[in-house]
């Protein structure tokens, strides 16, 4: 392990653990409807709204109307998103004139946004108007990630609650996570990355004459350079913010216009896992118990920490079998060794180690690095990040309430084990919970492995694959992966605009969002109808090393148990088969 | 339960026969139905049978005896699976047997009133003497029927004594041999059809219709014939079935993953369909599916063999979560009398005279207050008991008009009762109530203890010290309930004062003092509404509204049949101190299933290492290295993980029978106990048991 790569990761972690406690009791303020500091600021537009939009904010909602009303906003966003890619070439602010997008890749785009997953298969600069990105995008980014928080929330006051029948306002949630969270982040996020050289214009892209013509595939000479542009920091920074991902131009963060210094590279990295850090904290305040925030924020670092070593790890070793032929792959102080290939020197290996996990780790997706061209183990890491389900860290708001179904799993196992009928934070998990759970850890699986094998199992499907051998079917694996579990990241290699991963990624997308939400959302009315059983000696702690370790086991076991024949015939198989030479 | 019924061995070899059959009568689709696991697994054995057929036919997959093998193992499975559930039920089975022995077609002397005579009270002297009534089948017998049974004859039905005091064998239902009394009134009103009068007659009245006797219910209970889910068990089965679902999908797609790689690859063959069965009935929970109703049987059972009858599974999963018991003073707390620990004599008495008086007061007292009085002379002042025709002396009974007791003798006139009446009394006789007298009384009650005054005449000679005795050893009990998250609360009908102090003594946590049955009621409802689970004791007629309301209620055996039905459990010993142990009883059939669940999931990390690399042998060959346990050949290792499979159930159905031990610590401590054991021990167990199938089947040149 280089120094360098040391410093990043021990820095990137203090920051993010400083950050925790100040932005999490902060966000508890929010959604409590405390006084929070910024309500001079933007008080009179929330009320602006509620008034505009004939909301009444105090309304409370029994957990289907919170369900059917994010649904229909969401399904709002999804047409918006859909339409404004159909007609951009009809609409304004399209400097370059770009035409509609087909209706496969609309689709695919407008429930990858509405979904907080924001795989791309579109091209940025080269598909979508200005228009398309401020209003549908940009917009969706923002959606996308308060719809995630408001959903969390409803199910934190499902533990608050007790003999209640309500789990608060979608809108309030919604209205407060967007205007008192993610703007001012936004904002703030957003200067410090335009002071650094990202780009934020609405002017028609730049022409620049080389110095050096040189000749494109078809042999003819090619004289000048098309430098996109456009309103790029304020997407970046909620992009990030946002779990969102989904790159302004198409290379994403490995950009120089998205990510120009290293000063951008950490404050972007820094986005990625701060809100969901935060929120951690945040659940921890809003149950009147920090330790149980902790807790769960301890869970998932002890998951996270390893595999970002171990994918670190396998990249610095870099390929055995360049060494047989005599490559020097060690790190020393003229080069930084290793699994360089698709990486940018830019940020080396550790960055992009560091960057490659905490994206799969959260459900990000932006990239620094082609994960295509990982070592297999490498590659291993921020797939099967993903395939636990998405709950170390996970996306802002999804992430966490994954993982507090996954504690809900975990203490009914345990409860069992201490010979008590099972209960969290003072709430009995019984059959109608243990249901709901069951299906929202079922669904993601479900998702990966049914759309992979009709992948593999169709023309349509391997057509796209553009390695053959196991790291075809990891190609197949990672999009199905990412997409069934709304992350995004592209482990690129696999030609995804076809109508066919258009159409199936879609569908994964949209069912691996709701059929996780709507579940989580009748736990939390289901809990909040519960009467809260007092603690005892004879109730299991939840804030202990134990009940730490018995949760992390759980994630872990399940997407182990899950993905490891599949993960055999992919990056494990192909690691063995270039260890063993 | 007669005695030899509760001997019951583990494995008894009636019972193992039983259970045998049982196993392949249960291979029945229908009930395979009601467990989705093993439903699973029974399918995939159908499964890979008719490949076998097809292999013997046209040629298959696999060579045809390793599909055999595959699939004989995976009928193991089932088999084992209801081998378990079979021995757990033949268990009642044989305990329902010897009731139903004792349920005899007994004819009944039913009264049959004259017409337009009403069926009351008096009447049944006339009648009795009439002779008014006719013998029919005990089956004949209806609610509201009401029968004459004199000495010899069995009890033909439940009921309540409206008439009459005999002696009743209830061995037959409660195992004790000694005889009961059971009389009109009161609370020992209830009788139980097949039992049998020893003595005497009684009139009783018909309380339930053939077929929802007691005993039907109980015989039901213990055979687990009307057993319903619990809705722990249903919530585990969802559990149990999601972990399904999810590896019938790992399953499945690896067809196609498998098929893609040999294309990718160029060589080896594609996994066959008997591999992947094998897989998913190795990686679907069987252990903790194929043995969750024995669990639940098993529970049921031991709380039979604790001589306690539940209603139902819920009451029994229910009683584990209690976290609030209410347990009465008297005779559950403390023994159920007062004894004399100390005698007080007023000023210018000797404390010898003093003793010497209350002994001599005492002597024709056969109360056990009285008798420990004299006890208590004799062992610190050496009085001994003297002859009472020696002393010619009369013996003054207790009297409720008086509320003293004494004696009289040679112009002597000694009398003891409580401060009050005694007060009276000296005052009557023309004496003064000593000061120091009244201020011994105050503290004695201050302490919890009860006063006895002695006076002679005029002259009140001091205080007797009457103490409730706390049983020994309750203080550790409760102290190690407060560990396990239980509120011990003492039911008294004391006086505050006097509470308090046992409460302390005992060491329980809150007491309910002057206890009426409403302040019972609304005190059961005050801890529920603050989310506690409650449970309590109770036998009289007045305890039946508090019995109803709490969570797990353990009525009496001796007590009224209203208390028994209000009830979710009946003692047939009538042992308050039991719902200690139905607490731990109820803990360990929940901790039983947490504990095999764990085993069940963590077993899976072994079967992936052997399965895989063999399944995937021809295609790549790099995956080898995953065979950590050095398995012989693919062959061998898949059929040594199919084969640890099935044995591990029945290696552990003791276990599921028995349920893992409890011990009466903190969450904490049994939760970090139970993972090492069954979540450690799940993962480590399989690697070795694998490896040495696997040894073995090379030794036998099997694989």
């Amino acid at each position: 392990m280089t120094g360098h790569a040391i410093l990043q990761m021990g820095l990137y972690l203090a920051v993010l653990l400083l950050l925790a406690k100040p932005l999490g009791w902060y966000m508890a303020r929010v959604y409590e409807g405390k006084p929070c500091g910024l309500g001079w600021a933007v008080g009179w537009l929330e009320r602006l709204i509620y008034r505009l939009c004939g909301i009444d904010p105090t309304e409370e909602m029994a957990w289907t109307t919170y369900a059917k009303t994010m649904l229909v906003l969401n399904l709002l966003g999804f047409g918006a998103v859909y339409a404004l890619l159909r007609l951009q070439h009809l609409l304004p602010l399209n400097p370059e004139h770009l035409a509609a997008a087909a209706p496969d890749l609309a689709m695919n785009t407008a429930a990858s946004f509405a979904t907080n997953t924001n795989w791309q298969n579109y091209g940025g600069e080269t598909t979508l108007s200005y228009l398309t990105q401020m209003l549908g995008l940009a917009v969706q980014n923002f959606l996308s990630a308060a719809t995630g928080m408001a959903v969390l929330v409803a199910l934190i006051r499902g533990f608050v609650r007790h003999s209640a029948q309500t789990i608060g306002n979608f809108w309030y949630d919604l209205t407060r996570s967007t205007l008192y969270i993610l703007l001012p982040l936004s904002v703030v996020g957003a200067l410090l990355l335009v002071s650094q050289g990202v780009v934020q214009t609405l002017r028609p892209y730049e022409r620049a004459t080389l110095v050096q013509p040189t000749k494109d595939a078809s042999g003819k000479t090619v004289n000048e350079q098309t430098i996109a542009l456009g309103p790029a920091a304020s997407q970046v920074i909620i992009k990030q913010l946002g779990t969102n991902g989904g790159g302004f131009f198409n290379a994403n963060s490995a950009h120089p216009l998205e990510n120009p210094t290293p000063l951008t590279g950490f404050l972007e990295l820094v986005a990625i896992l701060l809100i969901a850090v935060a929120l951690c904290y945040t659940f921890g305040e809003m149950v009147g118990d920090t330790r149980q925030g902790w807790a769960v924020l301890a869970a998932m670092l002890v998951i996270f920490v390893p595999l970002l070593l171990l994918g670190y790890a396998a990249e610095q070793a870099g390929n055995p079998l360049l060494s047989t032929l005599g490559v020097d792959q060690s790190a020393g102080s003229q080069q930084p060794g290793g699994n360089m290939e698709g990486k940018e020197v830019r940020f080396g290996i550790g960055q992009s180690a560091i960057w490659a996990a905490a994206t799969t780790a959260a459900s990000n997706g932006s990239v620094n690095s082609m994960h295509d061209s990982y070592t297999p183990m490498g590659g291993l890491v921020p797939m099967w990040l993903m395939q636990l389900s998405e709950v170390v860290f996970g996306g802002v708001g999804s992430g966490l309430y994954g993982m507090l179904v996954f504690a809900i799993i975990a203490v009914f196992v345990a409860g069992l084990m201490v010979g008590r009928t099972p209960e969290y934070l003072g709430k009995k998990i019984e059959a109608f919970e243990m249901k709901m759970a069951a299906l929202v850890i079922l669904i993601p699986p479900l998702l990966v492995l049914v759309g992979a094998a009709l992948a593999v199992a169709t023309p349509w499907g391997k057509a796209g694959v553009s390695n053959p051998g196991p790291h075809g079917l990891s190609e197949i694996l990672y999009a199905f992966s990412s997409a069934g579990n709304n992350n995004g990241s592209a482990f690129a290699g696999l030609t995804g605009n076809t109508p066919f991963y258009n159409v199936a990624l879609a569908l994964a997308m949209l069912a691996a969002r709701y059929w996780v939400a709507i579940p989580t959302l009748a736990i939390a009315g289901s809990l909040a109808r519960k009467k809260a059983t007092p603690t005892s000696a004879g109730t299991l702690p939840t804030h202990t090393p134990l009940f730490v370790l018995l949760l992390v086991g759980v994630v872990i076991l399940v997407g182990a148990l899950t993905f490891v024949p599949a993960l055999a015939l992919g990056p494990i198989v192909e690691q063995l088969m270039m260890a063993g030479g | 339960m007669t005695a030899q019924a509760k001997a019951h061995r583990l494995f008894d070899v009636k019972i193992m026969r039983r259970a045998v059959l049982d196993a392949f009568v249960k291979l029945d689709p229908r009930e395979q139905v009601r467990n989705p696991v093993m439903l699973t697994a029974y399918v995939g054995s159908l499964f890979t049978t008719a490949l076998f057929v097809r292999s013997l036919a046209a040629g298959g997959e696999e060579s045809p005896w390793f599909i055999l093998a595959v699939s004989v193992w995976l009928w193991f499975t089932v088999l084992f699976a209801n081998f378990a559930e079979a021995m757990a039920e033949a268990r009642g089975k044989a305990q329902a047997d010897a009731l139903r022995r004792t349920r005899h077609h007994v004819p009944a002397k039913k009264f049959i009133p004259p017409p337009n005579e009403p069926l009351d009270k008096p009447s049944f002297q006339t009648m009795l003497q009439r002779g008014d009534f006719a013998v029919v089948p005990a089956t004949d017998l209806r609610r509201g029927d009401v029968v004459f049974v004199e000495t010899g004859d069995y009890i033909p039905a439940d009921g309540e004594v409206v008439d009459g005091v005999a002696s009743v064998d209830e061995s037959a239902i409660t195992g004790e041999s000694a005889p009961v009394i059971r009389e009109s009134g009161g609370d020992r009103s209830a009788v139980t059809g097949g039992t049998r009068v020893l003595s005497d007659w009684l009139v009783v009245r018909v309380t339930s219709n053939p077929g929802e006797t007691f005993l039907d219910r109980m015989i039901a209970m213990v055979e687990g014939a009307k057993r319903q889910k619990t809705p722990n068990e249903i919530a585990l089965d969802i559990l149990l079935a999601g972990m399904t679902i999810i590896f019938l999908l790992v399953c499945v797609t690896l067809l196609p993953f498998s098929l893609y790689s040999v294309e990718a690859a160029g060589r080896g063959s594609p996994v066959t369909v008997t591999v992947l069965v094998a897989l998913l009935v190795c990686l679907i929970p069987t252990t903790i599916g194929g043995l969750l109703s024995a669990i639940g049987i098993a529970g049921m059972d031991r709380m039979v063999q604790a001589n306690v009858i539940a209603m139902s599974g819920r009451a029994v999963e229910a009683a584990g979560d209690v976290d609030v018991l209410l347990l009465d003073k008297t005779g559950t707390i403390t023994l159920g009398n007062r004894q004399a620990v100390e005698f007080l004599p007023a000023d210018g008495v000797e404390v010898s005279a003093l003793a010497d008086a209350a002994q001599l007061a005492s002597l024709a007292d056969e109360t056990p207050e009285g008798r420990s009085i004299v006890v208590l002379a004799k062992t610190k002042y050496g009085l001994r008991g003297r002859n009472v025709q020696e002393l010619r002396a009369t013996f003054i009974p207790f009297s409720a008009q008086t509320r003293t007791s004494g004696v009289n003798l040679e112009g002597r006139q000694i009398r003891k009762g409580a401060a009050d009446a005694i007060e009276g009394y000296v005052r009557q006789h023309g004496g003064e109530f000593p000061a120091t007298v009244a201020h011994h009384v105050q503290r004695i009650s201050r302490q919890g203890g009860t006063p006895l005054v002695v006076a002679e005449k005029g002259r009140a000679l001091g205080v007797v010290h009457l103490k409730d005795i706390v049983k020994g050893g309750m203080k550790e009990r409760f102290g190690q309930m407060r560990q396990m998250g239980i509120q011990t609360v003492m039911i008294t009908g004391d006086n505050p004062l006097t509470a308090a102090a046992i409460a302390a003594e005992a060491g329980v946590d809150d007491f309910l003092a002057e206890a009426t049955p409403e302040a019972k009621l609304s005190l059961i409802r005050k801890y529920q509404a603050a989310g506690h689970l409650v449970a309590m004791t109770g036998d009289g007629t007045n305890d039946s509204p508090a019995l109803a309301q709490a969570d797990v209620a353990v009525a009496m055996n001796t007590g009224t049949q209203a208390a028994k039905e209000a009830g979710n459990m009946v003692d047939l010993d009538s042992n308050p101190t039991k719902l200690i142990e139905i607490v731990e009883i109820g803990k360990q059939l929940l901790m039983t299933r947490g504990a095999l669940t764990t085993f069940s999931l963590a077993n899976d990390v072994s079967k992936y290492f052997a399965i895989i690399p063999a399944a995937f042998a021809s295609t790549y060959p790099a995956l080898g290295r995953l065979n950590i346990m050095h398995l012989a050949t693919p062959t061998s290792a898949i059929l040594s993980a199919v084969i640890f499979n099935a044995l591990i159930i029945v290696a552990l159905i003791p276990l599921a029978l028995r349920g893992v031990q409890y011990r009466r610590t903190g969450a904490a401590a049994l939760l970090r106990r139970n993972l090492l054991v069954f979540g450690l021990g799940g993962l480590a167990v399989p690697f070795v048991g694998i490896k040495l199938i696997d040894l073995v089947l090379v030794a036998l040149h099997l694989a």
